[in-house]
């Protein structure tokens, strides 16, 4: 009674829950809608067809490859250095934060343009070892350099996490900097990195801006699903897409599935 | 045979201050300092984990200053013990043997071993998680002795077990230490502690050692005020002779609960002693008849200095009971002690 506002804070008042229930489900519709749309207007014959196209299923396969490339190259230069942004104290460091999630502000058909400057014919890089455009590897760089940051960042968390004196009693106990850091440092923040891999390869597989640029031939499935668009239409489109959209729910299911079952250890 | 010279670290708000020392071979050096004052940053520079400001460390004469740790063999066991939650009880052991490339079979063995000499044998295919405080340390102590460090450095490591399991995993210690020429570097803030297991002991106050001497001597050492104060030593008192149930301190029969012959002092803590203007009876065995000395103000008590015959001793009471007692010079009072109260070594 003498202080009015802790039972506001401990008992929202009705109108206030009301609102936000209300203003909540808005927003989660606007989520389950298309995504439930999209899966209910294709039939299963629909889907099983697209899933027995040569086209689609070339297309789905490059695009599974490609992004699981990407993450693999970036899984063993990225990993290092989230240990050192995790462990060092250096001049820059915030600088290099904001460096490396600057490919997840920049629009992707911008970044696919800017990588051109690197991997395309007239780059230094396309006219020694030949341009990447047009090949699978350009594929697997323009997604590598919009979706490395989520590695990056999950994998700084997670060694983050190590309290520092576990390694360093590994040191006194004979242990090398790099014998400390693979069987100690590494095994301990293992699920974030774990996390950080499927995060990166889920957000390599949905790119489109960044590869169309690069290459749109070989085709990945969401560059098949714009043509197919383009060319024949929403029935045509729609198949291949939800093949793409029930591949990558799979894919989130298992990364839902690592990071439960890792709270449930801690 | 370790030496420092003249190290000198700042870490925030600690500071070694050309802190000079050295350990021989097969020594217990005790390091004794009050809580929080940055110790573990002592054992951190001594593994090599943190490099001095300025200084030397000096190993079998040879300047490891600049050596990394895993060269050095210091082990370093933490206050919590950092063992490896990832790996259970028998890879926490093998650990070190297995960095060093020690083949399988002999790694397998020598865990078996190490794990029975520290009484935990029955654990080893537990994860650490699931363990008490006291095994916790033992599994740490194992996987350090494993390595047959040249120097074990414990860091507060009876300080977070129950009193009981501390005072086993003392007895431990000291049987671990005697069966190499390990020399083990302990820091702690208990003097108890430091008594019973140091075969030196340096006390370690502003970042430096301001005194290092043996258990026998350290309360006889001359020392200045701040080292006594932090020691709290009054009324250490050298024994003459061992008797039937107690000993002979300046011609006063002490009545004592231990009574090997190996006890050379006993210290009454002044706080144990009860003054009183008529004897009473109690289940304590020490009374003795005694005269005002003197006193003076410590802090909120006042220490009085009492003499039994020719045994002077200091008691702590407080500002009602001097008033109580009437205490003047010269004053006739009895003080009582119980035998548990007092400590032997």
């Amino acid at each position: 009674m003498s202080n009015p506002r802790s039972t506001e804070v401990g008992r929202p008042i009705p109108w206030t829950g009301l609102v936000f229930t209300l203003l909540g489900s808005l927003v989660l519709l606007f989520i389950i809608a298309p995504l439930a749309g999209i899966l209910l207007s294709s039939s299963l014959g629909e889907i099983t067809e697209a899933a027995a196209d040569e086209e689609v299923r070339s297309s789905v396969s490059l695009t599974l490859s490609a992004a699981l490339m990407a993450t693999i190259a970036c899984t063993v230069t990225g990993i290092p250095l989230a240990y050192l942004l995790a462990r060092k104290r250096f001049f820059g460091r915030t600088t290099l934060f904001a460096i490396i999630d600057l490919p997840i502000i920049v629009p992707h058909t911008t970044a696919g343009i800017a990588l051109l400057t690197v991997v395309g014919r007239d780059s230094l890089f396309g006219s020694t070892f030949g341009s990447l455009v047009g090949t699978a590897p350009g594929i697997a760089v323009a997604m590598a350099f919009v979706s490395v940051p989520f590695l990056i960042n999950a994998a700084h968390n997670g060694f983050a996490k190590v309290p520092v004196h576990l390694e360093s009693a590994a040191r006194t106990l004979g242990a090398s900097p790099c014998r400390t850091f693979f069987t100690i440092s590494v095994p301990l923040a293992w699920r974030d990195i774990l996390t950080g891999m499927i995060m990166m390869w889920a957000r390599g597989i949905s790119e489109f801006g960044a590869v169309v640029i690069i290459a749109y031939h070989p085709m990945t499935t969401p560059t098949l699903v714009f043509e197919r668009f383009n060319d024949y239409g929403l029935a045509h489109a729609r198949s291949a897409a939800v093949v793409l959209l029930i591949i990558c729910v799979l894919i989130f299911a298992a990364l839902r599935f690592v990071a439960r079952r890792r709270s449930r250890e801690e | 045979m370790l030496e420092l010279h003249s190290i000198n670290k700042k870490l925030g708000d600690f500071t070694l201050a050309d802190l000079t020392m050295s350990a021989a071979k097969g020594e217990y050096f005790v390091i004794l300092g009050p809580s929080g004052v940055g110790k573990t940053v002592f054992l951190e520079v001594v593994a090599g984990l943190l490099r001095p400001d300025s200084g030397r460390i000096v190993w079998d004469g040879a300047d490891v200053t600049f050596t990394p740790p895993e060269r050095r063999g210091f082990a370093l066991v933490y206050q919590d013990y950092a063992l490896f939650p990832h790996l259970n009880v028998e890879g926490n052991i093998a650990y070190g043997l297995r960095s060093r490339g020690v083949d399988k079979k002999t790694v397998k063995n020598k865990v078996r071993s190490t794990a029975e000499l520290l009484g935990i044998r029955d654990l080893l295919q537990r994860k650490p998680q699931t363990l008490s405080g006291g095994e916790q340390q033992r599994t740490a102590l194992a996987r350090a002795m494993i390595t047959e460090p040249n120097i074990l450095l414990l860091d507060e490591p009876l300080a977070a077990v129950d009193p009981r399991e501390a005072e086993r995993l003392r007895q431990v210690l000291r049987d671990i230490h005697r069966q190499g020429d390990t020399i083990f570097l302990h820091v702690t803030h208990n003097v108890d502690e430091a008594l019973y297991l140091g075969d030196k002991i340096g006390v370690m106050l502003d970042g430096t050692l301001r005194l290092v001497s043996t258990p026998e001597e350290i309360f006889r050492s001359p020392t200045d005020r701040e080292v006594a104060d932090f020691l709290g030593l009054r009324n250490v008192i050298h024994v003459d002779e061992i008797t039937q149930g107690g000993c002979l301190a300046a011609g006063v029969e002490i009545s004592i609960s231990i009574t090997d012959n190996s006890v050379a002092h006993v210290w009454i803590r002044p706080e144990d002693i009860l003054l009183s203007e008529k004897p009473f009876e109690s289940s304590a065995r020490n009374q003795f008849r005694c005269k005002v000395i003197g006193w003076e103000s410590s802090g909120r008590l006042l220490e009085v200095k009492i003499a039994v015959g020719d045994l002077a001793l200091s008691a702590l009471i407080t500002r009602s009971s001097f008033d109580d007692l009437k205490i003047e010079s010269g004053t006739i009072l009895y003080c009582t002690f119980k035998s548990s109260a007092i400590y032997c070594f």
